[in-house]
């Protein structure tokens, strides 16, 4: 159980500060709609896309681990933290002014992560126990 | 084009978290995580046919992100892509037969809910 809750914190950091990094990166690279991966890999040689791709790849290793503890459907709701987080921490280091829709979109997901935080993780037997 | 971008995210990230919840499952618990016990971990899912259709399902969704982030904000392409929340809680419920009691529904919702708030500007 707290296995699976510090996978879940893991997760949700890697996860913001990935989409962070390609976002920034992103927009240095300029518009990018293209059929060709030759564009796309011209792409990760941003330094910002590239430090993303590597965050990503560690949300992906915490992802997988956490799904090794937890239902899916207990995993999905708790990560959603990720994108509260942003908002949160916007306003706190930077000063940025949130609009009140978006506190309430903050506070709708933290009742919803808490809910389904009370509930165990796990519902079905792992791998090796017996039946 | 955004919302194709959209649909084609939501749907892969769909199949793709699907089929790592089935993997992982089969996998087993994962104890350790040194650097050597995630190389082996690596090693392991890298022969695994799940997490092989999880990521290519991941590398269409992702290249679709870069696509979508390139013509819009960071703050219309995550929330918009969230609505596969219920959908994968649904699928969750149907396919690997997991026990979504009320709890779990109703923190699918105000978690989908909450982040559609977050994507009114």
């Amino acid at each position: 159980m707290k296995t699976a809750r510090l996978l879940a914190v893991a997760a949700v950091l890697f996860n913001v500060a990935g989409n962070y990094c390609l976002s920034l990166g992103m927009k240095q690279t300029g518009q990018l709609v293209s059929a060709s991966p030759l564009d796309y890999l011209r792409a990760l040689l941003n330094p910002w896309v590239a430090l993303g791709v590597v965050l990503q790849f560690g949300w992906l290793i915490s992802q997988l681990s956490l799904l090794s503890w937890a239902d899916l459907s207990w995993v999905l709701p708790i990560t959603a933290f990720g994108y509260a987080l942003p908002a949160v921490l916007g306003a706190v280091f930077l000063h940025e002014r949130v609009q009140p829709t978006r506190w309430a979109g903050v506070a709708l997901i933290v009742l919803g992560v808490a809910v389904v935080s009370r509930t165990i993780p796990r519902t079905h037997r792992p791998r090796g126990e017996s039946q | 084009m955004k919302w194709l971008l959209v649909a084609i995210i939501v749907a892969g990230n769909t199949a793709s978290d699907l089929l790592n919840a089935l993997a992982m499952r089969r996998h087993g618990e994962v104890r350790e995580f040194h650097p050597s016990a995630i190389g082996r971990l690596i090693a392991a899912l890298a022969t695994n046919r799940y997490i092989a259709g999880a990521i290519v399902a991941m590398a269409i969704s992702f290249f679709a992100l870069l696509s979508l982030l390139s013509i819009a904000d960071l703050s219309f392409a995550i929330p918009a892509t969230s609505a596969s929340y219920m959908i994968e809680t649904l699928l969750a419920k149907a396919l690997l037969k997991e026990d979504v009691r009320w709890e779990r529904w109703l923190g699918a919702g105000l978690v989908a809910a909450g982040v559609a708030l977050l994507a009114i500007e």
